[in-house]
C-alpha cells in the first residue's frame, strides 16, 4: 500500500477516472477482513483492507452492529503482528469502530501493553486510543500510566496523555483533577506543544477557581512560554481574568502592557490575537486601542488573504463602538473594495460605511455599485443593511443612498436580498420624513415587476397605510390598481383591500375609488384559472372583498357605518399572535357555543433558541414579529390542570422562562418556572440528578418567604422519585393579594431522601438518609405580572388610548456601559414586546426612541414610550411616557422604573 | 471553553467529491449533513478556484511551485470561518468557528498540506492521495484530536506518519523531511524572483 517513491507516470493522465477503490463494495471488504484471522498474517495485505474499510467509512458507509463487531473482533487479532506500519492502521480502524465496553474489554490488555512498550510511537499512540474508547472504571486502573505519561520526557507521549486528560475531563473531570501536578510539571516543558497541551488542561482543570486562574496567568506572563499557540491561550485566559476583575478595578488595567508586549510577538496568529483581545476590552479607550489598530492596519495589506480576512473582520467590529479608531485605516481599506478575495472586500466596504463620514458618501456609493455586481446574495444583504444604518445616520443624504437601493431592487437578486432592500426603504420611509413620497414611488414602481408575491402585498398593504398621508395620494393609485389587473389573485385581493384604504382616508377620492372597486366585482374572467381549483378559490376572494369593502364604505347605497368603525375595520389589527390564534381555532370542537376570542392567549413567545442565535438580525420592516412555539405555554397549562391542588386557581396568566437555581455541573440540577394567576403563584421546580449512584426520594422544595410578605403557601406537590438523569417536578403554590402585581424574594432549599444505587443492577436499597441541599434566592418581580403582546401599529395604538391616562416622567439612569445596554436593561426590567424593531439600536447613537407594548396583570393593555439619550460621560436619562386602559396600572409602571 | 478548537478538515475532489474526511464536532449529525455542507462549501468556493487555474495556466512551466506558494484562502459560511487551498484536483479545507482566530485556522490547513505534500513527495493530486489514502488518514489523525490541535509543524506530522513506512525500505527520517521542505521552499522563493 505504501510506496510513495511510485514515480508518476507519464500516460497516467488517459485514465483520468482510475482510483483504487474504483467498483469497492461493503460486502467484499468484509470477506477480505477474513484474512486477519490468518495464522501467517501478511502486515502489508493486512494494511491495504484497513485503508479499504476506512475509505468505505469515510465515504459515509456504515457497518451494522453484527458487521461492526466482526471487524472489531478480527482487527484485534493483527495486535499479534510486530510490524509498526499495521499497528498504526490498527489503531486508527480501533477509533473508528468506537467498540461497546464489552468489546473495549477485549484490547484493553493489548492497549495497555502497548502503552508501557519502548516504542515511543506505540505509546503515545495507545494512550489515545484507549483513552477514546475507555469508560470510568476502566480509567481508574490506567490512572497511574497516564499520570507518567503526562511527563514522559518524550512530547509525543506527553501531549497524546495531556490531550486525552482534555477530552476525559468532560466525562470523568474528578479523576483527571487528581493529575494537576503532573500536568503542573508539564507546562514548564521545553516542547512547545506540550507546553500547549498543558496549559490547556491545567487551566479546564481549574477554571472555577477564579484566584488560581488569576495567580496561573500572573506567573505565565512573567515567564516564558515557547509556543505561540500556547500565547494564544495565554491571551485569552489574561481576557478573561481582566474581564472578571474589571468590576472592582481602580486605576491602571492589569495585563494591558503583557497584551501590548503581544503586539510585538514574532508569530503572526499571537500578534493578530492579541490585537483581537485589545480591541475586546470592555471600556477600552482610544490610547489603549491605538497599538492594536496600528498592527491590524499592516495586516490589511499583507500579502496572505488570511490575515487581511482577519484584520478587516476585527476592525469592522472596533467600527461598530468606536469609528473614529478606525478612520486611520480608511485609505487601506478603500483599496481593499477591489479584493480578490469578495468576503474581504464586503467587510472592507461595510467598514467603510460605518466609518465614513457626510462627505465620503457619494463617492463611496460610487464605487460600491461596481462592487454590487459581482458578489453574492448574501453578501449583497451585509451592504444593504450597512447603508441602511449610514442612512438613519446622515438623514441628509438619504437622497443618494435611496437612489442607491432603488437602483439595486431593479437589479437581479433573491428573495432574501430584495426583502433586505425593501425592509430598508421601509424603515427610511418610517423614519426620515423627507424621504417618504420618493421612497413610496421607489416600491411602487418595484411591484410593477416584482416576482415575489409576499413582496408585493407586504408593500401594498404598506402603501395602504402611508399613502393617503401623502400630499398627493392620487398618484399612486394608478400603480395599485395595475395590480388589480395584471397579478395573481393573492395580490390582487391585497390590491383591492388597498384601494378600500384609500378610499376610506381621502373622500376626494373616493368617487374613483367606487368605480375601480365595482369594476373588480366583474373580476370573473373564471377562464383564466378554472384548471386550479386553489387560483379559483382564491380569485373569488377578490370579488368577496370588493363587495365587503363597497359595503363597508358605503358605496352601494347601503348603510354606512359610522367613520370611526370603517377604519378600524380596515386598519384595526388583530391584537393576539396568530400562531396562537392558530393553536386555539384547531382546539376549538364545533359546538354551540361560540369560540370566544378572549381565550386566545395574548403573548408572544421567545423565539427558539437557534433563531436567536443567527447573527446579523435586523429590524424587519415589514410584517409582524416572528412568530414563536406556543408548545411551551399550552404544555405548562395542561400539566397544572392536571393537578388537583392547583385545578381552582383559574386560568394561567404567564409561565416565566426558566430560571436557573443550581450552577452548571453540580450534583443537583435545579431550575424553576414562575407561573402567575390572578390570585396564585406556582413554582415548578425542574430537577435533575446528577448522581448515577443516587437515587432520591420525596423531593420537595421548602421555600421561606420572609422576604416576601404578600406571599403564603397553601399548596404543594412533592415528587415521589428521582432517580438519575430522569428530570422530575416538584411545585409550590402561593396565595396572593387579588390583581396586586406582589413581588418578593424567596430562598428555596431542596429537601429529599437519598437512597445508595448499586451501579451494577441500578437498584435502590431500602434504607435512605434525609438530605438537604440549598438553592439560589428567587425573586417575583413586576416583569412578571406582565405579558409580552406586540401591536402592529404603535402609533395608532397609542392614538387610540385616552390622553388623561398618559403618565410622563424623566429618570436619570446614571453611568452606563452604552445606550444599548441601558435600553434592554430597561426592556428587559418592564417585560414588555418591543415593537416596530425599537430594540435595536443603530451604532454610536447618541438617543434613542423605543417602543413597547404589553398587557399587565387584569388584562389591561399597556404602551410605553422610552425616549433615551447618553452623554459624553455615559450619563443616560430616560423620558418615560406610559398610557393605559387603567390609570392605576400607568402609576404602576412609573412605579417599576423608579424602584428598579 | 477558550481553547482553539478545528471543526472539521476536508479533502475534497476537483468534482466536490469526499477523498478523505474528518468532522470533529457533532454540528452536521449525519452523514447527509456532511455531504450537505461539503457541498455548499464547495460551491461556494468555486469562484476563487477559476481565478486559481486562471493562473495556472499563466505559469504552466511551473505550475507545481506555485500551487505551493498558492496562499491559502478564507471565507465565512454559516457562521464557521473556513480556510482553504485547491491544488491540482485537490481542495482542502479546514473548518473553525466563527470566534476562532483566523491565523490558528490556517496554520492547521498549511500543517496539513505541507505534510500531505511532503509524504506524496510533491506529487499532490487525487490519484496520488487515493493511492496513498493510509498516509493521508495517518495524517489527519496526528494533526488534530477531537478538535484539539495536536501539532501543526509539516515535518513533525509526516515524520509522525512516515515511522509507518520505515521498513518498506523508504527511510524519511525527520532530517530528509525537513531538507526536502527547505529544498521545495527554495525552489519557490526562487521562482516567485523571476
Amino acid at each position: 500500500m505504501a510506496q510513495p517513491l511510485v514515480k508518476k507516470d507519464d500516460d497516467r493522465d488517459d485514465e483520468a477516472e482510475y482510483s483504487p477503490f474504483l467498483g469497492i463494495e461493503k460486502g467484499a471488504v468484509l470477506q477480505e477482513a477474513r484474512i486477519f484471522n490468518d495464522p501467517q498474517l501478511d502486515p502489508r495485505r493486512c494494511s491495504q483492507v484497513i485503508t479499504r474499510l476506512l475509505y468505505l467509512l469515510n465515504q459515509g458507509e456504515s457497518f451494522t452492529k453484527i458487521e461492526a463487531t466482526e471487524v472489531f473482533f478480527a482487527v484485534t487479532k493483527l495486535f499479534q503482528s510486530k510490524d509498526i506500519g499495521l499497528r498504526r492502521m490498527v489503531y486508527l480502524m480501533i477509533k473508528e469502530l468506537s467498540p461497546s465496553a464489552d468489546e473495549v474489554i477485549i484490547v484493553t490488555s493489548s492497549l495497555m501493553r502497548d502503552m508501557n512498550s519502548k516504542t515511543d510511537m506505540y505509546r503515545a499512540n495507545a494512550i489515545r486510543v484507549l483513552c477514546r474508547i475507555t469508560d470510568g472504571a476502566l480509567l481508574t486502573q490506567i490512572e497511574r500510566y497516564l499520570k507518567q505519561a503526562i511527563v514522559d520526557k518524550n512530547p509525543v507521549v506527553a501531549s497524546a496523555a495531556l490531550v486525552s486528560g482534555i477530552h476525559l475531563l468532560q466525562t470523568n473531570p474528578e479523576i483527571v483533577k487528581r493529575w494537576s501536578n503532573e500536568v503542573q510539571e508539564a507546562v514548564q516543558s521545553r516542547a512547545a506543544l506540550v507546553q500547549f497541551h498543558a496549559l490547556a488542561l491545567l487551566h479546564q482543570i481549574r477554571q472555577n477557581d477564579r484566584l488560581a486562574v488569576s495567580k496561573l496567568v500572573t506567573s505565565l506572563t512573567r515567564g516564558t512560554v515557547r509556543s505561540p499557540l500556547a500565547q494564544c491561550l495565554l491571551i485569552r485566559y489574561a481576557s478573561q481574568v481582566i474581564k472578571e476583575s474589571s468590576n472592582m478595578q481602580t486605576g491602571d488595567r492589569p495585563f494591558y502592557d503583557y497584551l501590548e508586549g503581544c503586539l510585538r510577538h514574532k508569530a503572526e496568529m499571537v500578534i493578530f490575537e492579541a490585537a483581537r483581545a485589545i480591541t475586546e476590552l470592555s471600556g477600552v479607550t482610544s490610547r489603549e486601542l491605538t497599538p492594536a489598530i496600528t498592527v491590524l492596519q499592516l495586516f490589511l495589506s499583507s500579502s496572505k488573504p488570511v490575515l487581511r480576512f482577519a484584520a478587516v473582520r476585527t476592525l469592522n467590529k472596533v467600527a461598530m463602538t468606536h469609528p473614529m479608531a478606525v478612520t486611520n485605516c480608511n485609505i487601506d481599506m478603500e483599496s481593499l473594495i477591489s479584493d480578490q478575495n469578495r468576503s474581504i472586500a464586503t467587510l472592507a466596504i461595510t467598514t467603510l460605511l460605518k466609518t465614513g463620514n457626510e462627505s465620503s458618501i457619494d463617492r463611496l456609493m460610487k464605487q460600491i455599485t461596481n462592487f454590487m455586481s459581482d458578489i453574492a446574495d448574501e453578501f449583497k444583504i451585509v451592504v444593504v443593511e450597512a447603508i441602511r444604518s449610514l442612512c438613519l445616520k446622515f438623514p441628509l443624504k438619504y437622497r443618494s443612498l435611496m437612489n442607491f437601493l432603488s437602483n439595486i431592487l431593479r437589479e437581479e437578486g433573491g428573495f432574501e436580498y430584495k426583502k433586505a432592500i425593501v425592509d430598508s426603504i421601509v424603515i427610511l420611509i418610517r423614519d426620515i420624513p423627507d424621504a417618504k413620497e420618493s421612497g413610496l414611488m421607489h416600491l411602487c414602481e418595484f411591484i410593477e415587476d416584482c416576482e415575489f408575491t409576499y413582496l408585493s402585498t407586504q408593500i401594498l398593504h404598506f402603501l395602504g397605510i402611508e399613502g393617503p398621508k401623502t400630499s398627493d395620494p392620487s398618484k399612486y393609485i394608478r400603480y395599485i390598481y395595475n395590480r388589480v389587473i395584471l397579478e395573481n389573485a393573492t395580490v390582487r385581493a391585497s390590491a383591492v383591500s388597498t384601494l378600500a384604504k384609500f378610499g376610506a382616508m381621502v373622500d376626494a377620492l373616493k368617487p374613483r375609488i367606487f368605480v375601480l372597486l365595482r369594476r373588480c366585482l366583474f373580476d370573473s374572467d373564471d377562464e383564466d384559472f378554472a384548471l386550479d381549483d386553489c387560483y379559483l378559490s382564491l380569485h373569488s376572494g377578490v370579488r368577496d372583498r370588493a363587495t365587503l369593502y363597497l359595503n363597508t364604505l358605503g358605496g352601494d347605497g347601503t348603510v354606512v357605518e359610522t367613520d370611526k368603525d370603517v377604519k378600524d375595520f380596515l386598519f384595526g389589527s388583530l391584537d393576539v399572535p396568530l400562531v396562537n390564534l392558530e393553536t386555539s381555532l384547531k382546539n376549538y370542537e364545533p359546538s354551540e357555543e361560540p369560540f370566544d376570542f378572549s381565550s386566545v392567549p395574548r403573548e408572544v413567545k421567545s423565539q427558539p433558541i437557534a433563531e436567536k442565535k443567527a447573527p446579523g438580525k435586523k429590524p424587519t420592516g415589514l410584517g409582524a414579529p416572528p412568530p414563536g412555539p406556543t408548545a411551551a405555554i399550552d404544555a405548562y397549562e395542561k400539566l397544572l390542570s392536571s393537578i388537583p391542588e392547583f385545578s381552582s386557581f383559574g386560568k394561567l396568566f404567564k409561565s416565566s422562562a426558566p430560571v436557573e437555581l443550581t450552577e452548571a455541573e453540580t450534583e443537583y440540577a435545579v431550575n424553576v418556572v414562575k407561573h402567575i394567576f390572578d390570585k396564585h403563584v406556582v413554582f415548578q421546580y425542574n430537577c435533575t440528578n446528577t448522581i448515577p449512584e443516587q437515587m432520591l426520594e420525596n423531593v420537595i422544595v421548602i421555600v421561606d418567604t420572609s422576604e416576601a410578605e404578600e406571599f403564603s403557601e397553601v399548596a404543594s406537590k412533592p415528587l415521589r422519585s428521582l432517580p438519575y438523569d430522569t428530570p422530575g417536578q416538584t411545585f409550590v403554590a402561593f396565595e396572593k393579594p387579588e390583581g396586586v402585581p406582589a413581588v418578593g424574594k424567596f430562598s428555596n432549599m431542596l429537601r429529599f431522601i437519598v437512597k445508595e444505587v448499586d451501579p451494577s443492577t441500578g437498584e435502590a436499597e431500602d434504607d435512605g438518609v434525609e438530605d438537604e441541599y440549598q438553592l439560589e434566592d428567587l425573586e417575583v418581580v413586576a416583569a412578571d405580572y406582565m405579558l409580552k403582546v406586540g401591536v402592529s401599529n404603535f402609533k395608532n395604538a397609542w392614538d387610540s388610548m385616552d390622553p388623561d391616562i398618559e403618565r410622563v416622567d424623566e429618570y436619570g439612569l446614571g453611568p452606563r456601559e452604552s445606550l444599548a445596554e441601558a435600553v434592554s436593561a430597561v426592556i428587559s426590567l418592564l417585560g414588555m414586546q418591543p415593537c416596530e424593531g425599537t430594540e435595536s439600536i443603530p451604532s454610536n447613537s447618541r438617543s434613542h426612541t423605543c417602543l413597547l407594548s404589553g398587557v399587565y396583570i387584569g388584562n389591561v393593555k399597556v404602551l410605553v414610550r422610552l425616549s433615551f439619550g447618553i452623554d459624553a460621560q455615559r450619563e443616560v436619562a430616560m423620558k418615560l411616557a406610559v398610557t393605559s386602559d387603567d390609570e392605576a396600572v400607568s402609576d404602576a409602571i412609573h412605579e417599576i422604573v423608579a424602584s428598579g | 471553553d477558550l481553547c482553539p478548537s478545528v471543526k472539521n478538515i476536508l479533502l475534497l475532489d476537483s468534482e466536490g467529491k469526499r477523498v478523505a474526511v474528518k468532522y470533529y464536532t457533532d454540528d452536521w449529525p449525519t452523514n447527509s449533513a456532511k455531504l450537505a455542507f461539503e457541498k455548499s462549501v464547495f460551491t461556494k468556493t468555486q469562484k476563487t478556484n477559476a481565478r486559481t487555474e486562471a493562473l495556472l495556466a499563466m505559469h504552466d512551466m511551473e505550475y507545481l511551485l506555485v500551487q505551493i506558494a498558492w496562499l491559502a484562502e478564507i471565507t465565512l459560511f454559516e457562521n464557521n470561518i473556513i480556510i482553504y487551498k485547491f491544488v491540482q484536483d485537490l481542495h482542502l479545507f479546514v473548518t473553525g468557528s466563527e470566534d476562532e482566530n483566523e491565523l490558528i485556522l490556517s496554520t492547521v490547513l498549511q500543517g496539513f498540506f505541507d505534510a500531505v505534500a511532503l509524504l506524496l513527495r510533491n506529487n499532490v493530486d487525487k490519484r496520488e492521495a487515493l493511492e496513498n489514502l493510509d498516509l493521508i488518514l495517518l495524517c489527519l489523525d496526528e494533526i488534530v484530536d477531537g478538535g484539539m490541535i495536536l501539532e501543526t509543524d509539516a515535518s513533525v506530522i509526516a515524520g509522525k506518519v512516515a515511522t509507518n513506512i520505515l521498513d518498506a525500505g523508504a527511510p524519511l527520517s525527520e532530517q530528509t523531511i525537513s531538507q526536502a521542505l527547505a529544498t521545495a521552499r527554495e525552489h519557490l522563493t526562487r521562482s516567485l524572483l523571476k
